[in-house]
């Protein structure tokens, strides 16, 4: 995978990491003219287009659109899988997930995303293994804070 | 300085904004806000910060102050610090900027830290954005933990060496010890990540290909055990257990057993096996079916496996899921050369997606289309296409046309037929065909001598109907000028001839000539016929008065010619007969050959090349122009250039034969023909009162079948080469006209002792099938002493498995090759 880019139906960048070196202005221009071709399509079309030299991979959860671009020797319909695996993450985590929860916890989803793929691959196959991973990095950033809330606590910061 | 406000309030607080200047206004407050207390150099809220610094980059504003900052929270203890830190780099930080070098030091002390998340964490940067330098500094490291026992750092690492691999390919080599017992992991994230990695290896080098082909049998194994285990709830999809697993080991297979028969033998029961009792019933079957097919397409599978991955294909087509189709659509796609009857099977399913709503399917429906017609199926596929051609978007409608024209040129049953079909594409989708169709639908027409009066009565009749699409008007003017004694005559027998009076006829050229709708080279057409029309009909009369109006047109082009045509009537009205006779039939060159005459405006018709013995004008506007231009009739310098693009050479040698007793030098000369005329205008004239010869001052060495065998056809095209008239430039086009490939196709060719032969390299060694391409090569021969030129060919290639070599002699070189 290239890229992975998550945008509402009005065009409004939620997500996106890029697997491949590219500049600011180059990752703006491409996310604008993808997000265009994106929402421009039918909601009765393929979820596959050839952009460029690269196959893009899209599918609509709600307000949401997931989109990724592979490469020519990927396969189409695992990476809906992909996509559809990530999405259900997202909701084992927040509990029902909906856009305002990406919004908000935009960092919270880029931490899961980098539990379930690296490299633009997938890491982990299991759902399971992939919460509780980000379970135990959420205690230790706990575990971290609160210390420092004690002692600001007794007045001691 | 008040604490910094936390992030989600300042989410919270832009997403009041209501108009982008109130959010560009709320945004560059908390900058300069953050960016104090960057200055500050405030430790404890750093991370806030930067995570707000995040939010605002994403929504489009520049974030790179941050840059450092990231840094700093990198190099800080705290888990919190660092998490974000690593995410800030990712998201900030990339290779260009020399800063992210600063890392490296940090990130090499994380993948030894002693929390493994923090470990993750560096793993995860440095495998998705490290640069080259970083890589070769870190893959040491990243080695070590390859090897370690812990799965979680294990499969991350695994990964972080493929984007190693991917930046410095070099260090391949360095992973190579790690990965001997990765396969026997019982973990499947490091499973799936060490496949990821073994396919990455042997995708970059066959050394490490060969050196893993051994890993097969266990690829295997694993595989089975993942169908054929029991439910495990772990990595369950929809029934089916691992599915990103499967897919994985199925790509590495198809890599290892491309090329390789041991290896593709050892697994050809297992893909048997998933193709069989995979559940199909979700997408996730499907992609594993997908993967299995690709795979078993690719490599030296048993024609059994293959049909079987076909007829999965075909099912595929059937499914409701669109997604689903297009896949089969371009899969069937890269397999219809190979696996081409196999392919046929499912053609009615496939012309069904002609119908789809969905743009990308109907382009890879039609596609296929186009690869599956052939002689049995013409009929019934051309009237799928040209349905298919009236409803499609203008974007298609181009390509549509070509390719319809392609097929019919090869499979046309009959002339009628064909004619028909070209006729049909003209008037649905005329604006959009290639230039060159109008030409070589006037070949086709001059060369079906007996459809003549069918054809000139059905483009008669189109125009009546509409004159608006110019390639359509045009082939039709020009049939009427042609054969309008035909039409006239009602002499039809295909169909029911219609009575059209000569009067009629000349209504709806000159309607042709002051429509807004025809273009100029539209208007050239019609008033060239109207001219030819003068020795056809009757009515000379109205057309002399036709003729003399545009005498004084604004445009150049109608200009010229109808004071050329004038001056016809008035001072050479013994010439008009013999200059407005019918058109003899044309020789096909090789379509897009070289040496095609590419002459784009409509004055000249046709590519002409058969030079032998024509009294009759080939061409006869331009050549009315050369006449009168030679005859001095006009003072305009006569420049036989212009409306010759090619071979003044032989031209003028032609011109020089024929009249002999010129004074100039001799032979083929590369000096411009126009100095002919000018000197020696004298002898032209009497030349030409005695022998109608207005030919060939256009004329080309013609072009010769040299062997036609098997289904192999070698053309040679010819040119002169200017600096030195003696060397002959043969271009061969090699084109296979069976049903499979010809590869390893090999050329060569021998020539008397008293000439000299240049072979240069080919454009390819594979023909290929069906007259889908060709291979042109460019043979020299240098032939001082002018004999005749004789040559020995032998071709090599390998057809359907089997060698296969011939010999030939090639005699039927035209003499204007070698003379």
């Amino acid at each position: 995978m290239q890229f992975m880019l998550l945008f509402s139906r009005q065009g409004k960048l939620r997500l996106q990491k890029w697997y491949v070196p590219l500049c600011d202005k180059e990752k703006k221009k491409i996310t604008r003219e993808l997000v265009q071709t994106v929402l421009a399509r039918k909601p009765k079309m393929c979820s596959f287009l050839e952009w460029r030299d690269l196959k893009i991979v899209y599918k609509r959860y709600a307000s949401l659109y997931f989109c990724c671009a592979i490469e020519d020797q990927d396969n189409e319909l695992i990476t809906l899988e992909i996509i559809h695996r990530y999405v259900e993450l997202l909701d084992k985590y927040f509990g029902s997930v909906c856009e305002l929860d990406i919004i908000f916890n935009f960092e919270k989803a880029y931490f899961i995303l980098d539990e379930f793929l690296l490299g633009g691959e997938a890491q982990e196959t299991s759902k399971k293994n992939v919460l509780k991973a980000i379970e135990q990095a959420d205690l230790l950033q706990e575990e971290a804070e609160t210390p420092r809330s004690v002692l600001e606590e007794i007045g001691l910061t | 300085m008040p604490a910094p406000i936390r992030l989600r309030e300042l989410i919270r607080t832009i997403r009041t904004a209501r108009t982008q200047a109130e959010e560009r206004e709320m945004i560059q407050k908390e900058c300069a806000a953050i960016r104090s207390s960057f200055r500050e150099e405030d430790n404890t809220y750093r991370c806030r910060n930067v995570a707000k610094l995040l939010y605002m980059h994403m929504l489009g504003y520049p974030a790179h102050f941050g840059q450092l900052e990231c840094l700093k929270l990198i190099a800080s203890q705290k888990f919190t610090d660092k998490r974000i830190g690593y995410l800030g780099a990712m998201l900030l930080l990339d290779e260009r900027q020399d800063v992210h070098l600063l890392m490296t030091n940090c990130i090499k002390n994380d993948l030894n830290h002693s929390t493994q998340y923090v470990q993750g964490l560096s793993l995860c940067t440095l495998g998705c954005m490290g640069s080259s330098e970083m890589c070769r500094d870190l893959a040491g490291e990243v080695e070590k933990l390859l090897k370690t026992s812990n799965s979680y750092l294990r499969k991350k690492a695994a990964l972080c060496a493929v984007h190693v691999i991917r930046k410095v390919p070099e260090l391949m080599e360095m992973f190579l010890p790690a990965t001997k017992n990765l396969l026997s992991e019982k973990n499947h994230g490091v499973l799936h990540t060490s496949v990821v990695l073994l396919t990455e290896m042997c995708e970059r080098s066959p050394d490490m290909l060969s050196h893993f082909r051994k890993l097969v049998p266990q690829l295997v194994r694993i595989l089975k055990n993942l169908i054929m285990s029991g439910y495990s709830p772990e990595h369950d999809v929809s029934g089916i257990s691992d599915p990103f697993l499967q897919v994985r080991i199925l790509r590495l297979l198809r890599i290892l057993g491309k090329g390789d028969d041991d290896s593709s033998e050892a697994m050809n029961d297992i893909l048997a096996q998933v193709a069989t009792n995979t559940e199909t019933s979700k997408n996730v079957g499907n992609a594993i079916l997908y993967e299995t097919v690709l795979t078993i397409m690719d490599i030296k599978s048993e024609s059994g496996l293959r049909v079987l991955a076909i007829n999965i294909l075909g099912r595929f087509l059937l499914n409701n899921d669109k997604n689903i189709r297009y896949v089969a659509l371009t899969s069937l796609l890269k397999t219809v050369q190979t696996d081409h009857n196999a392919v046929q099977r499912h053609r009615s399913t496939i012309v069904d997606c002609l119908k789809d709503l969905d743009v990308s399917i109907k382009r890879r429906a039609m596609e296929l289309s186009f690869a599956l017609v052939n002689g049995n199926n013409i009929r019934g596929m051309m009237k799928e296409l040209l349905y298919f051609l009236d409803s499609c978007d203008p974007d298609f409608k181009a390509d549509c046309a070509s390719g319809i024209f392609l097929a019919a040129e090869k499979y046309a049953p009959s002339k009628r037929w064909h004619i028909d079909t070209i006729m049909r594409v003209l008037t649905t989708a005329g604006s959009y065909v290639r230039d060159d169709s109008v030409p070589n639908l006037i070949q086709l027409i001059t060369n079906s001598v007996e459809m003549h009066a069918y054809t000139v009565q059905r483009l008669y009749k189109a125009l009546l109907d509409d004159i608006s699409q110019q390639p359509l008007v045009q082939v039709a003017s020009w049939c009427i000028g042609e054969y309008g004694d035909l039409l006239v005559s009602g002499q039809c027998e295909e169909e029911e001839p219609i009575q059209v009076s000569e009067d009629e006829v000349l209504d709806v050229l000159e309607g042709l000539l002051v429509s807004n709708l025809s273009t100029p080279v539209t208007r050239a057409y019609s008033l060239t016929a109207i001219m030819k029309l003068s020795t056809r009909f009757s009515s000379v009369n109205r057309i002399k008065k036709v003729v003399s109006i545009y005498g004084s047109s604004i445009d150049v082009e109608l200009q010229q010619r109808a004071v050329e045509y004038n001056a016809l009537f008035k001072k050479y009205d013994h010439m008009r007969p013999a200059l407005l006779e019918r058109m003899p039939i044309m020789e096909k060159t090789a379509s897009n050959g070289p040496t095609d005459i590419v002459q784009t405006n409509g004055e000249t018709d046709s590519t002409i090349l058969d030079t032998k013995h024509l009294p009759n004008i080939t061409q006869p506007a331009s050549q009315a122009n050369d006449l009168l231009d030679l005859l001095g009739g006009n003072d305009v310098v006569p420049v036989i250039q212009t409306t010759v693009p090619t071979k003044p050479a032989s031209a003028g040698g032609e011109l020089l034969d024929l009249l002999g007793d010129l004074s100039l030098t001799g032979g083929p000369t590369p000096t411009p023909a126009p100095s002919v005329p000018m000197s020696q205008p004298s002898f032209l004239l009497d030349g030409l009162t005695s022998q109608p010869l207005f030919n060939d001052i256009a004329a080309v060495i013609p072009p010769m079948t040299a062997y036609n065998k098997n289904g192999l056809k070698i053309e040679f095209t010819f040119e002169r080469s200017n600096p030195n008239p003696n060397i002959a430039v043969i271009t061969i086009h090699a084109t296979n006209s069976s049903e499979a490939d010809m590869t390893e196709f090999v050329f060569q060719a021998a020539v008397p002792k008293t000439f000299q032969l240049q072979l240069l390299s080919p454009s390819s060694n594979v023909v290929p099938a069906l007259n889908q391409g060709s291979v042109t090569q460019v043979i020299r021969v240098l032939n001082p002493q002018k004999q005749q030129l004789r040559m020995r060919i032998k071709l090599t290639y390998t057809h359907k498995g089997s060698p296969v070599q011939d010999l030939a002699e090639v005699n039927n070189f035209p003499p204007q090759s070698w003379q």
